[in-house]
Parts: C-alpha cells; sequence; structure tokens
C-alpha cells in the first residue's frame, strides 16, 4: 500500500513540479502584479476594473461569442462526422483528414485568410461580414468544427450500431433513434467536445485579434492589449482571475455532465455503410463544411500568388528577405527554421510530462481517497487549457527573471511555453487509450511473472504506440502555430513563423502583406503535412474496405 | 404464410453472405434457422428486419413486399445475443421504449411494463440500469422490451447463446413458454442445436449461406440431409458402407449407406447382436461412458450402466437403440448433390 503511494507521489512529482516552476509560478506572478500595488493588497482596485463597462461588454462577448461559435461547430460538425466515419462515402479518409487540418492551422493564418475572403476585395465581400462579430464567429467555427468532427466522430465510428438496430426495429423513425439511443451514447464525447470547443473560443487570441481589431475583444484579448498597448497590469491581472474562475466552474459542470449511467465502454468496429437516399441531408451539410473550410484556404493561397493584378510567386520569391521597408529583423525562412526547431522541442517536452501525466490518472485507484487524488491532479493538468496563453507568456516574462531560473534569455522559454499549452491535448489523447485498458490484462502479465514496468512494456505501450505518435503530431503542430504565449516570448531576433506573420499584417505595404500571405501558406502546408502525416499513422480500421 | 421469403440473396463484394434462400413461416410459429457461425444465418435475420439490403430476391410478409419498407415501420421486433439494452435507460423505460414511440398513454404503459416483467419475472426490476443486471436477467428485459408492442414477427438473434448452460436451458423453456403464450410468430437464428430445439416448431439448417434442410423438429433430427449436417446436430459419427449396413442390420433397421450415431447409440446389454471388447472407460455421474472396440467396426462409443462392471480388455456386448441412429439423406444417391464444398 504504501509502496503505491510512493509510486504514484513519484511519478507525479515531475510533472507537478514542471507545472507548479513554468505554469503555477508565472501566472501567480502575473496575477499578483494586478492584485498587489506598491507592497499592498488592492482588492478594491481589481473590483473596481470588475465594474467597468468595457470589461463587462467584453465579457459578454467573449460569452456569447464563444457559444455562438460552439453551436455553429456542433451543427457543422456532428452531420460530417457521423458521414465521414459511418457511412461508406469515396475518398472519405482523405476528406476526414482534409478536415482535421484548420484545427491545427495556426490562428494567425486563418485570421488572415477570413481577411482576404471577407474583406472588401475578397470574393464575399459583399457580404460586409468584414469586421464584425460574425466573422469572428465564422472564425472560431472553421477552427472548430474539425474538433467535433474528430472527438464524435471517433466515439461514433466505435459506437455500436446495434442498440440503434433495435431501436429501428421497435418502430423508431432514423430521427427518434436518433434522439433516444444515438445522441445519448454520444454524451460525454459530445460533452466533452462542445468543453472544449467553448475553451478553444472562449480563450481564441490569434483569430480575434487579426479579425476584430481594437473594436470586439474577448477577455483574452483584452488582457494582451491592456498589458502590450494600455500597460494596465491591473486591469489585466483580474480578466486573467476571471477567466481563470469562468473556465474552472465549467470545467467542474463538464465533468458534472459527463458522467454516465454505465461508462464502460464497447467499442466495436462496425462496417461503415452504403449511403442511402436518406442521407442527403447529412451528405450536404458535409459539404458545405467542406466548402466552408476550403474557401479561406483557397482565398488565402490564391492570394499568396498574385503580385499587383498578376499571377507571380513574388511573394514567395520575397521570404527569405526582411520585406519593405525592413519590416523584419529576419528573413521569414529563418523564422521557420526557428519554428520547425522549437516545435520539436515543445513535442518531446509535452510528451514526456503528458505521458507521467497520463499513467498517473489512469491507474486503477484502489480507495476512494487515492481515485480523488487521481481525479483531482487529473483536473490540475487540464489548468493550462483555461488559462490564457497570454498570462502564461507574460506572466513567464516577468517572473522568470530572477536567480537560477533566468531563462529569459534560454531558446528552451519559448518551446516550454509552447509544451504547456499542448500538454492539455496531448494527455486528452492518451488518457483514454490507456484508461481503456482493461486492468486485467495488467493483472494477468504480472500473474504470468513479468514485472509492473515489464507488463507495461507488455499491455500499455502496444496500445498507445500510435496515440503517442499522433500525439507527438498534434503537439508539434500546435507548437507551430503557438501565438499567444510565444508573442510574448519570442525574441525580437529569434522569432517563430506565426509572430513574423502577425508582424507583416501590421506593417504598411503591399509585399509585406503578399508576404503575410505566403508566409501564411507555408505555416499552413507545414502544419497540414504533420497532421496528414498523423493521419495516416491511425490504424486502419478493422472490417474497413 | 406470415413471412415469406423467395430467392433471397445479401452480398457484400463477392461473398454472398447469404444465397438464394428462400423460406415460409407460418402465423403463429416459430422457425429456428439453425448453422455454425459464418453460415450467413445472422445477416439472413438482419435483411428480414430490413437491416441489411437484398440483392435480389423478395421478403414479403402477409403478402406485402418489405423492399420499400424501412425497419421502423415493418413493425418486428429484434433481440439482439447481448440484449443491447440502452444503457442509459432503467428497466422499465427500456421496456416501454417501443410503447413511448407509439405515444400509449402513461397509465396504460405502467400497467404493461408490469404486465410484461411479469411475464418474464423481473417484477421488482424497473428502476434497475442495465449494466446491474445479470447476462439472464438483461436478456428477460430485452425480451420484454421487444414483446411490449406485440411484434408482427420477433426476430431472435442467438438469444440465449451468452448465457452459461443452466441458465440458457432455464431461459430456453422460457423463451419457449412466452412465445407460446403470446402466440407470437418468430424466428430465430442459433448455432445452438438444443436452442433450437427447446424453443422453436420448425428447422431450417444453414451452411455457408443456403438452407441444406429444412423440416419439422423431429423430422430434421430423424433424417440429416448430410453428415455436416448430422454432425452439427449432435451425432458423434457418421459411419458408411459395411459399417453402416452392419449396425442398421442390429437395430432392425432398413439399410442405407451412411449412418449418423449418437454417443448413445450403442449400449451394453447382456445378450446383442454385436460383440468386442472394451478399450477404454470413463465414468459420469449418470452412466458409464466405453470405447467398445468391435471387429469389423473399429473403435465406437457406447454406454453402460453405472452398475455393469467393466474394465478395459473386457469382453462387451451391445445392442444398437433404434431411436439414436438416424439414416443420413433423402436417399443415397441424392446426398452428393447435397453436399457442400469447402
Amino acid at each position: 500500500m504504501v509502496r503505491r503511494h510512493l509510486t504514484l507521489a513519484g511519478l507525479a512529482l515531475g510533472p507537478l513540479l514542471v507545472l507548479g516552476v513554468f505554469f503555477v509560478v508565472p501566472v501567480a506572478g502575473m496575477v499578483s502584479r494586478g492584485f498587489v500595488v506598491d507592497g499592498s493588497l488592492d482588492v478594491g482596485g481589481v473590483l473596481e476594473v470588475l465594474a467597468r463597462p468595457r470589461v463587462h461588454r467584453v465579457l459578454w462577448f467573449t460569452l456569447w461569442s464563444a457559444a455562438a461559435g460552439t453551436a455553429a461547430s456542433l451543427l457543422l460538425g456532428l452531420p460530417a462526422a457521423y458521414a465521414l466515419h459511418r457511412l461508406d462515402l469515396p475518398l472519405r479518409r482523405s476528406v476526414r483528414a482534409l478536415l482535421l487540418v484548420p484545427f491545427v492551422l495556426p490562428t494567425v493564418v486563418v485570421g488572415v485568410a477570413f481577411r482576404q475572403l471577407l474583406g472588401e476585395a475578397g470574393p464575399l465581400g459583399f457580404l460586409g461580414l468584414d469586421g464584425t462579430p460574425a466573422a469572428i464567429v465564422l472564425g472560431l467555427t472553421f477552427f472548430n468544427a474539425s474538433v467535433v468532427i474528430r472527438a464524435v466522430g471517433a466515439a461514433w465510428e466505435g459506437l455500436d450500431p446495434r442498440p440503434g438496430e433495435a431501436a429501428a426495429a421497435l418502430g423508431a423513425t432514423p430521427l427518434q433513434v436518433l434522439l433516444t439511443v444515438t445522441l445519448p451514447a454520444l454524451r460525454p464525447a459530445l460533452v466533452s467536445a462542445a468543453t472544449v470547443v467553448f475553451l478553444f473560443c472562449a480563450t481564441a487570441f490569434g483569430v480575434v485579434l487579426t479579425l476584430g481589431g481594437l473594436r470586439y475583444s474577448t477577455i483574452e484579448t483584452e488582457i494582451y492589449l491592456l498589458t502590450t498597448n494600455l500597460l494596465d497590469l491591473q486591469a489585466a491581472a483580474a480578466l486573467s482571475v476571471l477567466q481563470l474562475v469562468v473556465i474552472v466552474v465549467l470545467l467542474v459542470l463538464a465533468q458534472r455532465l459527463r458522467a454516465t449511467a454505465d461508462p464502460t465502454v464497447q467499442r466495436v468496429q462496425p462496417r461503415p455503410r452504403r449511403p442511402r437516399r436518406s442521407d442527403a441531408g447529412v451528405l450536404a451539410a458535409t459539404g458545405l463544411l467542406l466548402a466552408f473550410v476550403l474557401a479561406p484556404l483557397l482565398t488565402l493561397l490564391a492570394g499568396s500568388l498574385r503580385a499587383g493584378d498578376a499571377w507571380s510567386l513574388a511573394n514567395y520569391r520575397a521570404l527569405d528577405t526582411t520585406g519593405e521597408n525592413q519590416a523584419l529583423l529576419v528573413p521569414v525562412t529563418e523564422a521557420l527554421l526557428n519554428s520547425l526547431r522549437t516545435a520539436v522541442d515543445a513535442t518531446w517536452m509535452a510528451l514526456s510530462v503528458g505521458l507521467l501525466i497520463t499513467v498517473v490518472v489512469t491507474r486503477r485507484s484502489q480507495t476512494a481517497a487515492e481515485r480523488r487524488v487521481r481525479a483531482g491532479l487529473d483536473a490540475v493538468f487540464m489548468l493550462p487549457l483555461g488559462v490564457s496563453a497570454v498570462t502564461l507568456g507574460f506572466g513567464l516574462l516577468v517572473t522568470l527573471h530572477s536567480g537560477v531560473l533566468d531563462l529569459r534569455d534560454s531558446p528552451l522559454l519559448v518551446p516550454i511555453a509552447q509544451a504547456l499549452v499542448a500538454l492539455p491535448l496531448v494527455v486528452r489523447t492518451l488518457v483514454p487509450v490507456l484508461a481503456g485498458i482493461d486492468d486485467r490484462q495488467r493483472q494477468a502479465a504480472a500473474s504470468l511473472g513479468a514485472s509492473p514496468l515489464r507488463a507495461m512494456l507488455t499491455v500499455d505501450l502496444p496500445a498507445v504506440r500510435r496515440p503517442l505518435l499522433a500525439a507527438a503530431g498534434f503537439a508539434f503542430a500546435v507548437s507551430l502555430g503557438e501565438f499567444g504565449a510565444t508573442s510574448f516570448l519570442a525574441r525580437d531576433d529569434r522569432p517563430t513563423l506565426p509572430v513574423v506573420i502577425f508582424r507583416l499584417v501590421g506593417h504598411p505595404g503591399e509585399l509585406n502583406y503578399g508576404m503575410a500571405l505566403a508566409a501564411s501558406v507555408v505555416l499552413a502546408a507545414t502544419t497540414a503535412v504533420v497532421v496528414l502525416a498523423v493521419e495516416r499513422l491511425r490504424v486502419p480500421s478493422v472490417g474497413a474496405s | 404464410m406470415a413471412l415469406s421469403l423467395t430467392d433471397v440473396t445479401v452480398q457484400y463484394g463477392d461473398l454472398r453472405a447469404v444465397d438464394d434462400v428462400s423460406l415460409e413461416l407460418p402465423a403463429g410459429q416459430v422457425l429456428a434457422v439453425l448453422g455454425p457461425s459464418g453460415c450467413g444465418k445472422s445477416t439472413l435475420l438482419r435483411a428480414v428486419a430490413g437491416l441489411e439490403p437484398v440483392r435480389h430476391g423478395s421478403i414479403s410478409f402477409d403478402g406485402r413486399d418489405l423492399a420499400d419498407v424501412p425497419t421502423h415501420r415493418r413493425g418486428f421486433a429484434l433481440m439482439f445475443q447481448d440484449g443491447q439494452l440502452f444503457a442509459h435507460l432503467t428497466v422499465s423505460r427500456n421496456v416501454a421504449y417501443a410503447l413511448r414511440l407509439r405515444r400509449v398513454p402513461a397509465a396504460r404503459r405502467a400497467d404493461r411494463v408490469l404486465e410484461l416483467l411479469d411475464l418474464v419475472g423481473l417484477v421488482g426490476f424497473e428502476d434497475r440500469l442495465p449494466a446491474t443486471l445479470s447476462g439472464g436477467e438483461r436478456q428477460r428485459v430485452a425480451l420484454a422490451r421487444a414483446l411490449a408492442v406485440e411484434p408482427r414477427l420477433l426476430l431472435l438473434d442467438e438469444p440465449l447463446s451468452a448465457l452459461d448452460t443452466a441458465l440458457r436451458g432455464r431461459l430456453a423453456s422460457d423463451l419457449r413458454h412466452i412465445l407460446r403464450v403470446a402466440g407470437t410468430t418468430a424466428l430465430l437464428v442459433t448455432h445452438d442445436h438444443e436452442e433450437a430445439f427447446t424453443v422453436a416448431d420448425e428447422m431450417a439448417v444453414m451452411r455457408q449461406g443456403r438452407i441444406v434442410q429444412r423440416g419439422g423438429l423431429a423430422e430434421v433430427w430423424r433424417r440429416p440431409v448430410d453428415v455436416d449436417t448430422a454432425l452439427f446436430l449432435g451425432y458423434s459419427r457418421v459411419l458408411t458402407g459395411a459399417a453402416a449396413h452392419r449396425v442398421l442390420a442390429a437395430a432392425g433397421l432398413p439399410a442405407a449407406d451412411a449412418l449418423a450415431v449418437r454417443r448413445s447409440a450403442l449400449v451394453a446389454t447382456a445378450t446383442g447382436p454385436l460383440t468386442g471388447r472394451v478399450a477404454a472407460v470413463r465414468s459420469t455421474p449418470e452412466q458409464l461412458r466405453l470405447v467398445v472396440d468391435l471387429p469389423g467396426l473399429g473403435e465406437l462409443d457406447a454406454v453402460a450402466p453405472l452398475d455393469a462392471h467393466l474394465a478395459p480388455g473386457d469382453p462387451v456386448v451391445v445392442r444398437v437403440d433404434p431411436t439414436r441412429v438416424a439414416p443420413l439423406g433423402r436417399d443415397a444417391r441424392e446426398d452428393g448433390g447435397v453436399d457442400v464444398g469447402p
């Protein structure tokens, strides 16, 4: 018993230390800067911030845009999740892979692409959506529909079709089957997906910043504006705390909603079914989503290939320069190399910490207290999901400049921050896999004489190998596109690609904008290649043709 | 004729899972389709339910073709091997599922649920969740759910196979009784001949997508159409040629070229037509199981009463129980045509 607890403590110690030093301390440092003015606690000042009308507007806008983005993502994502995971469609896998790309596209790229699409000169300029909240919601939906497809699609694919068939045989129409059998069975996946999407929407930074500018601000962009433009640290800290509270409440609610009467999942691999006439609606919705995903990307690509009024590669050729009027300190190509190097570091960091966390939280508990400890740890490690990347970035900047941990100039600082941002995603990818392994398999291995480590190698490793690679791919892609924390931490002479793109967009000059488009295409292509490679790694579904 | 299948074929790619099957099922009868796993019997059942597309042939019910009738309008009910209860609904809500779909008023619904739970012996389980039930209880709930709206046809997909032997025997006779009481027309598919014998009136033996034999239970039992069918029905061996003739003669039956024998077909007695030596003896609670070496026949299974003091090497006299042997085929000459190649 004591040994079990020691092992648990030992395994948890590493990740907790990492999280403590690189997450809790910076965030606390940032927050305390707001609460402590001239050495004394100033709660009144913080309350005063929270009473500002602008803060109310920002909070309201954050909540409703996130809610609208979540609703739209579910609405577009669910039919596609069904069509791409349950129907035997031609090019099913390719379309699925394509629809995953937006999720890992750098936010800055998506912002640029949507402006290109919806701007006055863009193909959809006549809609007059540029600079409106609708554009922001569209941008959020673009990202997150793929989250819904991924999370719900995987659950849907493994869903046993027979309860639905039993219901149909009892006289339930397809709609009734969906409402009374399928959706309740998908509830855990649906709640998870909706929660994650809401979180992503509510903490979205790059998209809102590029599409909303100063007019429409969410808590996240407001924190950025307050710290960098207005230097109002107290207000920024107050907003950080507000955001943290909102998100913790949300996570707790989601955990409650996710609990089901019977958590054991019986995964099966049903044969995908040939589409029928009744699937027309679902197929149309999938087509719509596909168009919605392709339109901004194609517009972006087309825009990058225009110079003046002609087709040209000039924008791409300019990528090894520093732009018009010396907009940049280093050429874009060097920024790309920086990005790749950073992403490699961030990936191994996120993976090693994430794997430890996964092992800690998925081991079967023997007592109620142990279970509570593990559940608590699980929640703690999800915190980076709820804390603004901007807060994290700024916090790291202001706290890590003293004593032994002077990392400000270290090339590892940016990867560390990015690894923390990617960590929840890694953990969420691995936990369901390890939690889904029947503990009796390990017991069987142990009874045959395998040591705990050996049992792990025999039972856990084969199951977790591919998900681990997938998690690596995602961590890599997230790191490539990370902008919130990186925008604070990347040194001017060592910028990453998203930072450079943002800078180019902000600088006047046609070539600079063209270079921003070209760089966006390069970044999008790089992440897409990574994600598609990850998608290839997936085990081909048993029984699929 | 309630259910009628004419030349039904279900095809996956090149595989003909169901190959030109024709079957008729009169109202109020229970037909068992018996076959080894992978023979296409479940696919056949799913095609009847409207869950698998029929490549050609037709399925009709009460004279109406079902080709354009989707599953939920067929008025059937389907019960799976493992029940497939809705895990998020309590027992009573599972049973009431189809009643709710039909907007049966709450009071009548509650009465009906109680009545059904009484029928399957689960009164008091109303508020339990499926996860808290044993396998047998789940199957009972699944049966109650399927019977709730009195389906025109009940489709049973190996309803008892997931249960342990003792429970399976008990539930099989319960199932028989319940179907009888409700007067339900039912199509049962199973690989377990005991289950088929307990529950059904009629039987169809299926192999590699085809129906190889069809008839009343006793009929099929008495005259299995070929070797595979005989073995599948629980006969332990099939004798051919001279051996078959000798055993048939010993049983006092007319000659045939092939004969299926059960383990207990040969019985050690004081006087009888066949003599040989005991090769092995094993004791069971009910009888002695012997292997006897009969000159000209080789080693065969036999039984003896528990008090017959026999040991390996002892001489033994056996008789043949004519009810425990079955000549094969419609006629020996037709046999080759029915036998299905690998």
